[in-house]
Formats: structure tokens, C-alpha cells, sequence
């Protein structure tokens, strides 16, 4: 059995600024355990532009913003091990993981960042009945083996999906010479961003049917034909609406799920919305000097936000382990009320220090516009936020002054309201 | 030497050619798919019934009685896990609790004597996850769970060990014969010599018996399943059965050898006998059905949904017999449940049926003396870890490192296990065969994240191109073509369509 | 006259902005609710450009594809035939981020860089 000081689970974004920041604030003695052979994890495949521009505030692609931080990992001499796959952490904070050259490892961690990322939703989540041909398989798997691995999945495709990851594989598929066929969405709007949507369906021609499905799947052996229908407002098909599209492959780009299944070895709690399990403001779970960040606690839209949540937990986790940090009287429970479906983090427990803000990520329910976020206390509104536009498909980011938190405080409520003629501005 | 050609590579066929192999006796086993256990063998619910269901007097009641208590023996020899859990059919009214007494009485005269039927309290006990209007429940505790293509691998494996010749991707198209005898048969690989077939061709048993002209009709019937995350493999404790109807034994749920929990089938008859597809109709009458069980079905937590075809005869009894037409042919036709639990005792009958032909036809069998009973044990890392065992898997990779390299991170595979299966006497040569041996990609991400990592082992072994690597055989394959070359092709096009 | 709907992409709300012109010159244009929303549809409609993110073949590499990106945005009008252009190329590992590929794609005056370090495969 070895001994760290942080144990950082998963070397994608979030584990990488984990330990930067944590390396930053003093703690020289973290490994990084990476179940993949190279560090990253899934920026490496997201080969498009559209990354960096909130942290960085430059235009990156997604190898590129890795390699910032992988070339920052190597300066700060922070340990690697890679293809080194975690399998089991307990609640004493051991950790079993498995490689090629040592084997079974026993780790014994004082802090552990989990930074498991998440995992797509499948087929077989969403039920689309039919036949089981090759042929199917989700978007990022084919992102993989088309921008990684060399290899072209489909010569007509259709995709299931208009979050940014349909999109941006309808137009890699598109530019490697694919027909891709037409894009389906279950819901009224597209779930990704308006830059992806223009840039990679309108600039190729490619249609977005919006409140469609697939409700029938055919080829024996590869994937022949798929049956698409219309929905209504509860998403059930609509008969007569049917029609059947030829295709050799579908892509599925239907949600992602946080992978917990380390977090549950561990009994730690997962939060209904969220899919990650409950935190504090320092990104800490209710297992104290385990955190976690990125896409294992929430899924993220933009990479940026990630880097920026999970340098809160590394740096948290220094203050953790120097013995920085102080509890406060009482925890107050940070609760989405209206029109949202969540916020993370989901309580305040320590004392402020030097802090001024604590930032509170958000999501809401459905696109909305001219609109206020509030934080109240006892219903009584504290402060807000104007917003021009909200969409389920944007994390909104927002901050609370420690100065407006007040000593017995027990809960503060968040809600999105529509504005009735006021002015613009901070009120 | 007398040559056997069997037909079918299912649990049945292979079954056979493990039981015949004990003889000196030249053996093949025909196989049309890219694997064994590729019908009805790898989709049904994989339980070994305890044998108070079937009528004592009907042939599957009596096989089945015979074979249960034979499964523990085998499936150590084969290495091939099994689980005798014991099973509840559950009642919810007196009128079920009559049907219940029934069904006892009927397995007594099938010779059970464990039978019990038990009351609320000790039901919900036992499984406290029981609709709590259940009232009674008749319990069978010689009930086993199984995983049915393991079972059928294993018995292939240990008779390709034993000297039989499995052919793959071989469809039996026509039966040769001379004066009345069987000679052989023609298949699309070229012609066959044979001087005795067993006909265990499944769904399509009635096809080669017709090559005979012995009339069978097989009316598949399809049945649905829906297979949950192991997050939820404590659901339920013990195979539960609803009260049966005529046709079929009902939508049960029960946890599976390796930790999941299964629900199912529907019964469906259909005409297309290659029809596995689901319906969004079925799949949730599968899940009604099994909420009248359990309540608390976790919906969200169904990681993969597929069906299997029952192959069925409509006196929903099993044939087992010589062909009316042909001297040394035999039919094994309408194996529908409790065909898996029958298995050791359909292929013990088929070998006493062909040691009485080949009596008659003067020709003395010999038992091989170097007959191996026993299949190797490859390691699984999910069993160390299950047993808590790592520092026996630390030796493992300390002989060879490809065992510290996970591939399937759901299921926790590793490469080694993988190569395994691909060198193994009977080859996993496509990404379902893998699964089927290894469980990778049988998780929750179904292949999201090991698809393109064992695509590439495959490719390695065989030594063939990627894009030759298929999901279950010819005309499956996983990808299109490599990068940059469907532009390429287009650019060609559009200069030859510009020259022209 | 003629209409032209452009999707501005400055923001979630994506409004729809309507240009109308006369032959070259621009007569009308509304639509917009922000100062980025007019440039945008002006410039969309004058010069639509995009960066183009792609890969490129490698021989001898870790991998066998370097993912490349147009070092600055190019004519939408030319991101199909720069993909023709791309697809019959091929480099050499080592590769490293920000080399070079191609230069002056389509005469465009933009270069085609890599995006990621790709090693040499026997150095791996």
C-alpha cells in the first residue's frame, strides 16, 4: 500500500485543474490516476473550435486546451500514471486500482478528487424498439473512432439528438464525405448552442426536425432503415406520423450520466437532478476531504466552467489538508425553487475567509427571456440578477457576495421570474 | 470411422457433441451463425426449472426432472456459473392458492419432494420486495439460474477439446442420401460425408426435417426481455414466477448469475423465425407484467432490452426421435422451455437412441480413454474481485500484464481475458462473441466506451483489417471505411463523371 | 430587392436578423436586438467565414490522425474543398501543436496548423 496526500480520479479537465490548483496552493505530493493512455479525456476527440474563450478568453479546440494543462501538469512535476483504471474506493478513503506494470494498487489517500467525467446515455436507456444491427452507437463513441482511431462509422447517417454533440458530429461526418441525413430532436428547440446549430446543420444543408423521434429500428445484421415519427407535447409519437429513412448508421446523442459508480462504492448520496452526488460550496461531498468536479458531479456545456469548478475543489482540498479551514456555525441549504432544476453547489459550510463570492451554478427548466434570478431568505429577496435569456441547455453561473450572508441563515432560495416592466440592471 | 454430423451449434447440439465425444467417434458440428449459441441458447430467461411445471407424463416433464439434479456436477466440470436459488410462483387469491396446490401435486408425481407452499410472511421475508398482495407462493429450491450461451460454450469448448470439428458460418442447405440412409450433407461450404445426422437445428429444425420429408411446423414465439444495472441485483432474491397461463410460465422476474436482475418474456407467436426485434408494445407489457410482481421495477435502471424466439411445435411437447423417412436421422424439434433445464438429459437420450443404431448396425462403440471431463478454468477478474481475491489477481498480472489492463470498465474486463476468448478451443471472432464470453460490453455504456478498444483487440488476433471486425458475423461489420476515403471515392467519381 | 435571414449566433437567443438589399449595397437590415447582432449579419452576409477543424493522415505516428484547424477562419464557400484538398494529405510523426501542415490553403492565405503533439510511434 502507497501513500498521497490527493488522489485525483481521472485526468480529463477537471481532474487536471484539480491537481494544478491544489499543486499551486502548496501540496506537492498528488497522483493523477487516468484509466485512458493519454491525458484529457474526451477533449482529445472534441477536435472543433469552441473552447477556451471564458477561461483562457481565446478560441481553442478541444486538443489544444488539454495540452495547456497537460504541458502545466508536467511543469508542476505532478505524478501520472495512465492506463491505470480505479476500481473500488472505500469509505476510509483506500483506494483499488489496476494496471498493466504494477498491478493491483492499494492507495491510501488524505484527499480524493473525483474526476470521473460522465458517460453517454444509450439505446437501450431510451428504448427505441426493433432490431439490434451494428450500426448504432453513440455520438461520441463515433467521435472517437473518427478523429482517434482513423475510421468512419457511417456513409449515411442519421443523428438522434441536437445537443452540441449531435451537431458537431453531423458536420464531421458530413465534411469526411458521410450523407448525413437529417438531425432528430424529441423537444420544441434545439438543446445546443446557436453557433453549432447555424455552423454545423445550416451551413451543410443538413435538417433539423424538431419534435421528432425514432420509434422503430430495422437490419438484421447493419443497421437498413429507421422509422422516425413526430411527438407531441409528452413526447409520445404520433400516429400516422411515421416514416421510414434509410441509413446504414444512427448516432445518439441523448444526455449524459454522470459516472458515480465509484461515488456509490463510497455510499456517497447522488442528487436526483444532478446525477453527482451533494456538495458544499468547496466542491466537498458529505464524505469530508473527498471532492468532487466536472462532469461526474454535473453534466457541463462549456469545458471552461469545469476548469473553473474544479480548481475550486483542488484548491479547497489545499486548504483541507493544511488545515485551513474553518466550519461554520450553521450549514445553510442552497435550494432551486422556481423554474430551475438545480444548483451546485447545494449548501455553504465553512466561513468565508477571504472569499467574496461563492459562485452557484445553476440550471433551468425550459428557455426563458427577460428574466430575473433571485436569491431570497425567509422569501424575502436578497439580491438579483437581470438576464436577457435562459436555456436548459446553458449552465447559468451566478454570484453570491459573502457580504449578503448573514450568521443565521438557515436556507436561500434560488428562483427565475420573469421581469414585469422593470429596468434593466442590478436592483 | 463412423462419422456423427450434428446440426445446430445451440445448447442442444452442442450438448450432443460433448456427450458423443466420449466415444471414439468422428464428430462435426455444424454451425450456420459466426458463433454457437447464437438462437434460442443466447436469449431466455437461463433458468434450470426445478420440474413441477410440465406434466409428468409429457417427454419434457419427465427430461427435465432427470437433468436438474445433474447441473451442479456439470457445471463445475465446465466451469460454467450456476446458482440454485430456488424459485417462488406466486399466488395472490384462494383460486391461485388451488392452482399452487396443483402444481405441487404434479411435481410430487414428477417426483420432486421438496415442494412447500408458504404464506404471506414467509414470502415477504424472503423477498421483501414482493407486491404485498401477494398471499401465497409455491417454493421449488432445486430452481437454478444459469447463464444459457455460457452453459452452450462451455459444452462446445469441452467438445472441440474432445476432438469434434466445429464449423462455423455453415448452413445446412440440403440432406444426402442413398436407398433410404443418410450419406451426408450439402451445405453452403461444399458437400459433408456423414453416415448418421442429428437434426438440433432449433427454429429451424422443421427445415432440415422437411429435407427428409418428415412434416414438422415450428411456430416461433417471441418473448421480450428487459435486463437491469447491477446497481439493482438485490431487487429480488430468488426466481419469481406469477401464476402461469396455458402457453407460458408468465412474465417472471430473477436475478441473473452475474448480478442483474431480468424480466420477462411476453409470448408472442410470429411467422419470421430471424425476427429478434423488440416492440415498444412488448417491452412494456414486460414491464407490467413484472410490476404486478414487484412493484418498484426501477425503470431508469434497464441497461439493455432483446428478445428470443421459442421454437415451438404445436403440441407443446418435445419431439426426440429417429426420422420416419431416413435410416440415421434424428429429430430434435419443438425444444422450447424447460429445453435448457433438459439439455444433459435430450443429449443422454440421443446417445443411447444412436448406441442402439449403431447395435443394429454392428458397429461397436468405444469409449475414448483420454476423454477430457473437465474445461479449464480462464480467469475472470470480476470473480477475484467479487471473492475479494486481488492478491491472487496480482499473480495473474505478474504473468502477463495484459490482465492489469481493464478494457471494460463497467464490468471491470480486462485485455487478458479478452485474448482469452479469442484463442479459446471454441474462437470469439466478433464483439457479441466477446461479450458473450467476457461480459465486456455488456454494461451499462453497452459498448459506448470499450467498442473501439475491442474492435482493435479483435483485429489484432485475427490479424484482420478493423473494418472487417463485425458485431455478430458477415454483413455486421462495425465501419465503413477509413478516414478521408469516402472523400476520396467522391473526388474519383466526380473526375470520372467530368472525363466522361 | 432581395431578403436575407441571418441566424445570429452572439448569444443563446439566436435572433433572426433580415437584410435587405440592392444589388451590393444593403438597403434595410433589422431583426437585431444587440450592436453585435447587426456586425454579425453584416459580416455573415458580406463574407460568411469559418474556422475549419478537421485531421489530417499521419504515417509512423502514435496515432493515425493529427486533428488540424484552419489558423484562421476561411470562406464557407471553401470548407468542402478544403476537406478535398486535406484528404489527400499526409505527414510524418513527430508532429507538434501549432506546425504548419498545410500553408496557404486554396490560396486563402490561411495556414492549416496541428492542434495536438503527436509522437512517433517506435517512440512511444
Amino acid at each position: 500500500m502507497t501513500k498521497h496526500k490527493m488522489v485525483v480520479v481521472g485526468a480529463g479537465p477537471a481532474g487536471l485543474a484539480a491537481a494544478l490548483e491544489a499543486s499551486k496552493n502548496g501540496i506537492d505530493d498528488i497522483i493523477i490516476l487516468e484509466r485512458d493512455k493519454y491525458l484529457g479525456g474526451i477533449l482529445p476527440q472534441c477536435i472543433h473550435n469552441g473552447f477556451g474563450l471564458e477561461y483562457f478568453g481565446e478560441e481553442l479546440t478541444g486538443p489544444e486546451y488539454a495540452d495547456r494543462f497537460m504541458r502545466d501538469i508536467d511543469q508542476a512535476g505532478i505524478e501520472v500514471l495512465t492506463e491505470t483504471m480505479v476500481l473500488n474506493i472505500n469509505q476510509d478513503k483506500l483506494i483499488t486500482a489496476l494496471n498493466k506494470t504494477k498491478g493491483v494498487l492499494k492507495i491510501k489517500a488524505e484527499t480524493i478528487i473525483l474526476a470521473m467525467g460522465c458517460r453517454e446515455r444509450t439505446r437501450e436507456n431510451i428504448q427505441i424498439p426493433g432490431d439490434r444491427p451494428a450500426g448504432i452507437l453513440s455520438a461520441g463513441t463515433a467521435q472517437r473512432y473518427t478523429n482517434i482511431e482513423g475510421f468512419i462509422p457511417g456513409k449515411e447517417v442519421m443523428i438522434l439528438g441536437s445537443g452540441d454533440i449531435g451537431l458537431i458530429m453531423a458536420r464531421r461526418m458530413k465534411l469526411e464525405g458521410a450523407d448525413v441525413k437529417a438531425v432528430l430532436e424529441i423537444m420544441p428547440f434545439s438543446s445546443g448552442l446557436v453557433r453549432n446549430k447555424v455552423q454545423c446543420l445550416d451551413d451543410f444543408d443538413i435538417p433539423l426536425k424538431l419534435q421528432h423521434t425514432i420509434t422503430r429500428i430495422e437490419g438484421k445484421k447493419r443497421l437498413k432503415r429507421v422509422e422516425i415519427s413526430k411527438v407531441d407535447k409528452d413526447f409520445n409519437p404520433i400516429k400516422g406520423t411515421q416514416k421510414w429513412i434509410n441509413c446504414d448508421t444512427l448516432l445518439l446523442s441523448v444526455g449524459l450520466i454522470p459516472e458515480n459508480e465509484l461515488s456509490k462504492a463510497m455510499n456517497l448520496k447522488l442528487h436526483p437532478a444532478t446525477g453527482g452526488v451533494y456538495v458544499n460550496e468547496n466542491r466537498e461531498t458529505e464524505l469530508k476531504g473527498v471532492y468532487a468536479c466536472g462532469n461526474v458531479l454535473h453534466v457541463h456545456d462549456l469545458v471552461d466552467w469545469v476548469s473553473e469548478e474544479a480548481e475550486i475543489a483542488g484548491r479547497s482540498a489545499a486548504e483541507y489538508l493544511n488545515k485551513n479551514q474553518e466550519k461554520r456555525d450553521l450549514p445553510i441549504k442552497i435550494t432551486p425553487n422556481k423554474n430551475l432544476t438545480y444548483t451546485v453547489p447545494q449548501k455553504i459550510e465553512y466561513k468565508f475567509k477571504d472569499k467574496k463570492f461563492i459562485k452557484i451554478y445553476l440550471r433551468v427548466e425550459k428557455p426563458m427571456e427577460n428574466v430575473k434570478i433571485v436569491f431570497s431568505h425567509n422569501e424575502k429577496s436578497m439580491l438579483s440578477y437581470d438576464k436577457k435569456i435562459v436555456m436548459p441547455g446553458e449552465m447559468v453561473t451566478v454570484n453570491l457576495p459573502v457580504a449578503l450572508i448573514k450568521k443565521n441563515m438557515e436556507e436561500i432560495k434560488l428562483s427565475i421570474v420573469e421581469k414585469v416592466g422593470e429596468k434593466n440592471g442590478r436592483t | 470411422m463412423m462419422r456423427i454430423i450434428i446440426i445446430g451449434a445451440g445448447v442442444i447440439g452442442t450438448a450432443i457433441a460433448r456427450e458423443l465425444s466420449r466415444y471414439e467417434i468422428d464428430i462435426v458440428l455444424l454451425e450456420k451463425t459466426a458463433d454457437v449459441a447464437n438462437g434460442t441458447s443466447k436469449a431466455n430467461s437461463g433458468i434450470i426449472h426445478a420440474g413441477y411445471n410440465a406434466d409428468f407424463d409429457t417427454l419434457k416433464g419427465k427430461l427435465n426432472v432427470k437433468s436438474n439434479p445433474v447441473f451442479d456436477k456439470l457445471c463445475a466440470d465446465l466451469k460454467v456459473p450456476f446458482k440454485r436459488i430456488g424459485s417462488y410462483v406466486v399466488g395472490f387469491n384462494e383460486q391461485d392458492l388451488k392452482e399452487l396446490k396443483k402444481k405441487k401435486e404434479n411435481g410430487e408425481k414428477n417426483g420432486l419432494d421438496d415442494l412447500e407452499i408458504i404464506g404471506q410472511k414467509q414470502l415477504i421475508s424472503q423477498e421483501p420486495n414482493i407486491n404485498k398482495k401477494a398471499k401465497y407462493a409455491l417454493y421449488a429450491p432445486g430452481a437454478a439460474i444459469i447463464s444459457p450461451y455460457e452453459l452452450t460454450i462451455a459444452y462446445a469448448n469441452n467438445a472441440v477439446i474432445n476432438g469434434v470439428q466445429l464449423l462455423l458460418n455453415t448452413e445446412v442447405n440440403d440432406l444426402i442420401s442413398d436407398d433410404g440412409q443418410i450419406k451426408g450433407v450439402k451445405t453452403n461450404q461444399g458437400e459433408i460425408k456423414g453416415d448418421f445426422v442429428i437434426n438440433a437445428a432449433g427454429l429451424y429444425s422443421d427445415k432440415i426435417a422437411r429435407m427428409a420429408e418428415d412434416n414438422f411446423k415450428i411456430k416461433p414465439r417471441k418473448g421480450e426481455y428487459h435486463l437491469f444495472d447491477k446497481e439493482y441485483g438485490d431487487l429480488v432474491n430468488h426466481i419469481l414466477f406469477p401464476m402461469p397461463t396455458k402457453k407460458s410460465k408468465g412474465i417472471l422476474v430473477l436475478p441473473t448469475v452475474h448480478g442483474n436482475i431480468l424480466i420477462g418474456p411476453n409470448a408472442n407467436t410470429i411467422d419470421d423465425k430471424d425476427d429478434l426485434s423488440t416492440t415498444s408494445k412488448g417491452l412494456n407489457k414486460v414491464l407490467n407484467g413484472a410490476k404486478r410482481l414487484i412493484p418498484e421495477i426501477p425503470e431508469k435502471g434497464v441497461i439493455t432490452s432483446f428478445s428470443g424466439l421459442r421454437a415451438a411445435l404445436s403440441s407443446e411437447d418435445f419431439h426426440i426421435d429417429f426420422s420416419e423417412n431416413l435410416v440415421g436421422l434424428i429429430n430434435i424439434i419443438g425444444i422450447q422451455s424447460p429445453g435448457l433445464s433438459s439439455a444433459p438429459a435430450i443429449s443422454d437420450m440421443v446417445v443411447e437412441m444412436f448406441k442402439n443404431y449403431s447395435l443394429r448396425e454392428n458397429y461397436e462403440l468405444q469409449l475414448k480413454k483420454d476423454f477430457k471431463e473437465k474445461n479449464s478454468k480462464l480467469p475472470h477478474y470480476y470473480e477475484y474481485e467479487d471473492k475479494g481475491k486481488l492478491d491472487d489477481w496480482q499473480k495473474i498480472v505478474e504473468k502477463h500484464e495484459d490482465y492489469g489492463e481493464i478494457i471494460c470498465r463497467c464490468e471491470h474486463v480486462s485485455r487478458g481475458e479478452i485474448i482469452d476468448a479469442i484463442n479459446a478451443p471454441v474462437p470469439a471472432q466478433t464483439i457479441d462473441a466477446i461479450k458473450r464470453r467476457t461480459r465486456a460490453s455488456s454494461g451499462r455504456c453497452q459498448a459506448g466506451f470499450c467498442g473501439p478498444r475491442i474492435l482493435q483487440i479483435l483485429a489484432d488476433q485475427l490479424n484482420i483489417d478493423p473494418l472487417e471486425v463485425s458485431k455478430k458475423g458477415s454483413g455486421s461489420q462495425i465501419l465503413r471505411a477509413r478516414s478521408k476515403q469516402l472523400i476520396l471515392e467522391k473526388i474519383k467519381e466526380d473526375k470520372r463523371a467530368g472525363d466522361q | 430587392m432581395e431578403e436575407h435571414d441571418i441566424i445570429c449566433t452572439g448569444c443563446p437567443k439566436g435572433c433572426q436578423v433580415t437584410i435587405k438589399t440592392e444589388g451590393d449595397k444593403i438597403t434595410d437590415i433589422y431583426g437585431y436586438e444587440c450592436p453585435t447582432g447587426k456586425e454579425y449579419a453584416i459580416n455573415e452576409f458580406k463574407n460568411p467565414t469559418r474556422i475549419l477543424p478537421t485531421t489530417v493522415k499521419v504515417e509512423d505516428g502514435e496515432f493515425p490522425l493529427v486533428p488540424v484547424k484552419t489558423a484562421a477562419p476561411i470562406p464557407k464557400s471553401d470548407l468542402i474543398k478544403a476537406m478535398n484538398f486535406i484528404a489527400e494529405k499526409t505527414v510524418k510523426a513527430p508532429i507538434e501543436i501549432g506546425d504548419i501542415l498545410i500553408e496557404n490553403i486554396l490560396n486563402t492565405g490561411v495556414d492549416v496548423v496541428a492542434t495536438r503533439n503527436i509522437k512517433k510511434e517506435s517512440e512511444v
